[in-house]
């Protein structure tokens, strides 16, 4: 396999993220592991640090050159976010620190108000506990009701069992990953954000994974929530967004209290500012905003288009090249699959392997991805998990595939 | 070597175990999780025998054995003085000779992200010496 039949030129790209030029345990470090969080371009690098040194104070407080400037850069990303979303309007857009805690923002104003007691909230086998325990917590202290969907052995969700879950009416929230972070599997959001709202239900989609991989517009899959964490999409920690529809945002009470989210204070009562700023208490990641913004436009100039060809590229030949790997299986099998591939090995736990591939240079994941009840629905208590990005190399699917030989000759 | 955690008395201890599966009767059990990965051993105490039954990687599962084959026999005074010797080796890959084969165990020092693996069998140990003492276990501390 040549590089150079690749939709993207990697090896320039490569050449953005210091971090890959590394050796680790005198090997070159083969990162296979940016669905837990990417790695990070100069140009991300280089914004925050511009920030810091040029133009920072704090923002929609200073009547000062400093604060304007600051003020105008963060406000600025809020517009990127909406491009990167083909939102509505720039007010759409809140931030957060992470998927996790739009989730979370979600689960506790919108779900405290325009959920009653006995309304029921359904997500599927494949979450990330990030999308179903907020769910759990929302059902213990509000009364709402938890309902689960179930996934096919392919990995797919199961169409007869979203049916049946939403049989009686009850359901009022759809709450789906539109990637799962274990078996690479795309949900059909649209049909499902169609079938949702035609049974009276929101939808609320985890992004977390899928926004690295492909163009994501929420008009066009009319999302009524939409969240992801910038981490993942090669930008800093610490910053996170959730999207959601106008007159929903309008509707919702604030998450947290203090600085930034009033219109007026007095000791008896307090308004709230209009959303975005209603959900953005106190002073907000400034420089991971930036960050997330220079991430953005990183990401949009080498083309949606061509990261998903790249890496529809990379994940058809790491199926193939890891199932020739005797005693491997790889979990999982939806047509519509995307980077983000777990495998199991007879004879050898995910950590051994984990451990094994890491002497030789390569970082892979094991565990049970934050999603246990996903696990148990496999019937495995862990997986190894290689995941892909912008700036994978075929060469390194390659070189994981000889670390599983070797791995599979220390254990036969 | 890169790979000498997984040397073949590590593999051997994991794959055929002399000490593994619940007993029938038994003193008291002890129990031990890794929450982060769900891997779980549990140890079944019964005077001078010990059982195992874990669950996990192959490091937990040779860690386990070598510690009933090591602590097997041993009063629970000789047993606290190996376990805090295992510690001492698995954090700092000094081998002592009194160790015997859990020095294969060494190693793991190199890999501070395994090293719960390996401590936990003797988690449960305690935990099940503790269960049995305060059920009036055995008396051979």
């Amino acid at each position: 396999m040549s590089t150079t039949l690749l939709p993207l030129d990697v090896h320039a790209i490569r050449r953005d993220f210091p971090i890959l030029s590394q050796k680790v345990h005198g090997k070159p470090f083969v990162f296979l592991d940016s669905g837990a969080s990417a790695q990070k371009p100069k140009q991300v690098i280089e914004a925050m640090r511009f920030v810091m040194e040029e133009q920072y104070a704090n923002v929609h407080r200073g009547l000062h050159y400093m604060s304007e400037k600051a003020s105008d850069a963060y406000e600025n990303v809020r517009d990127k976010v909406a491009e990167l979303l083909n939102a509505g309007s720039r007010e759409e857009i809140v931030f957060t620190r992470n998927a996790t805690e739009s989730i979370n923002l979600v689960a506790y104003t919108w779900g405290r108000t325009a959920l009653k007691p006995g309304d029921a909230v359904a997500v599927s086998e494949m979450e990330h506990h990030a999308n179903l325990v907020p769910w759990q917590m929302l059902r213990d202290a509000h009364g709402t009701e938890l309902r689960i969907i179930k996934i096919t052995d392919s990995g797919e969700l199961d169409w007869d069992s979203l049916e049946q879950v939403f049989a009686d009416g009850k359901v009022k929230l759809l709450a789906l990953t539109h990637m799962s972070n274990v078996l690479g599997t795309y949900t059909p959001v649209e049909r499902l954000a169609k079938f949702a709202h035609e049974h009276g239900a929101k939808i609320l989609l985890d992004g977390s994974q899928a926004i690295v991989h492909r163009a994501v517009d929420v008009q066009a899959i009319d999302a009524d929530f939409y969240v992801f964490s910038g981490h993942k999409l090669y930008g800093p920690t610490g910053i996170g967004v959730l999207y959601a529809k106008a007159e929903i945002l309008d509707s919702m009470p604030p998450f947290m209290g203090g600085g930034d989210m009033i219109a007026s204070v007095s000791y008896q009562k307090s308004t709230w500012a209009k959303p975005p700023h209603r959900f953005e208490a106190g002073t907000p990641a400034i420089i991971e905003t930036i960050g997330l913004g220079a991430a953005i436009d990183y990401v949009r100039a080498i083309g949606f288009e061509n990261i998903a060809a790249h890496e529809q590229h990379l994940t058809e030949h790491a199926l193939s090249t890891l199932s020739g790997i005797e005693g491997l299986r790889i979990l999982g099998a939806a047509q519509d699959r995307g980077g983000v591939i777990s495998f199991v090995m007879k004879d050898a736990h995910a950590h051994d392997i984990a451990t094994l591939l890491d002497r030789q240079g390569i970082a892979v994941r094991a565990g049970h991805h934050c999603a246990e009840p996903l696990m148990g629905r496999l019937g495995v208590t862990s997986t190894a998990r290689a995941t892909f990005g912008l700036y994978t190399l075929p060469e390194e699917i390659d070189a994981l595939a000889t670390g599983l030989e070797r791995v599979r000759k220390i254990f036969a | 070597m890169s790979e000498a955690l997984y040397q073949s008395i590590v593999l051997e201890s994991s794959r055929n175990p002399r000490h593994a599966g619940r007993p029938d009767v038994f003193k008291a059990e002890g129990q031990s999780e890794n929450r982060m990965c769900g891997d779980k051993v549990s140890v079944f105490f019964n005077g001078a025998e010990l059982r195992h039954e874990a669950q996990g990687c192959t490091i937990l599962a040779a860690s386990a054995e070598l510690m009933c084959e090591a602590a097997t026999g041993k009063t629970t005074g000789e047993i606290a003085i190996l376990s805090d010797k295992f510690e001492h080796l698995v954090k700092t890959g000094q081998e002592t000779p009194e160790l015997g084969e859990l020095n294969a165990l060494a190693s793991i020092a190199q890999y501070p992200s395994r090293l719960r693996c390996a401590t936990l069998p003797w988690s449960a140990l305690r935990d099940a010496i503790a269960r049995a003492g305060s059920t009036g276990g055995p008396a051979n501390g």
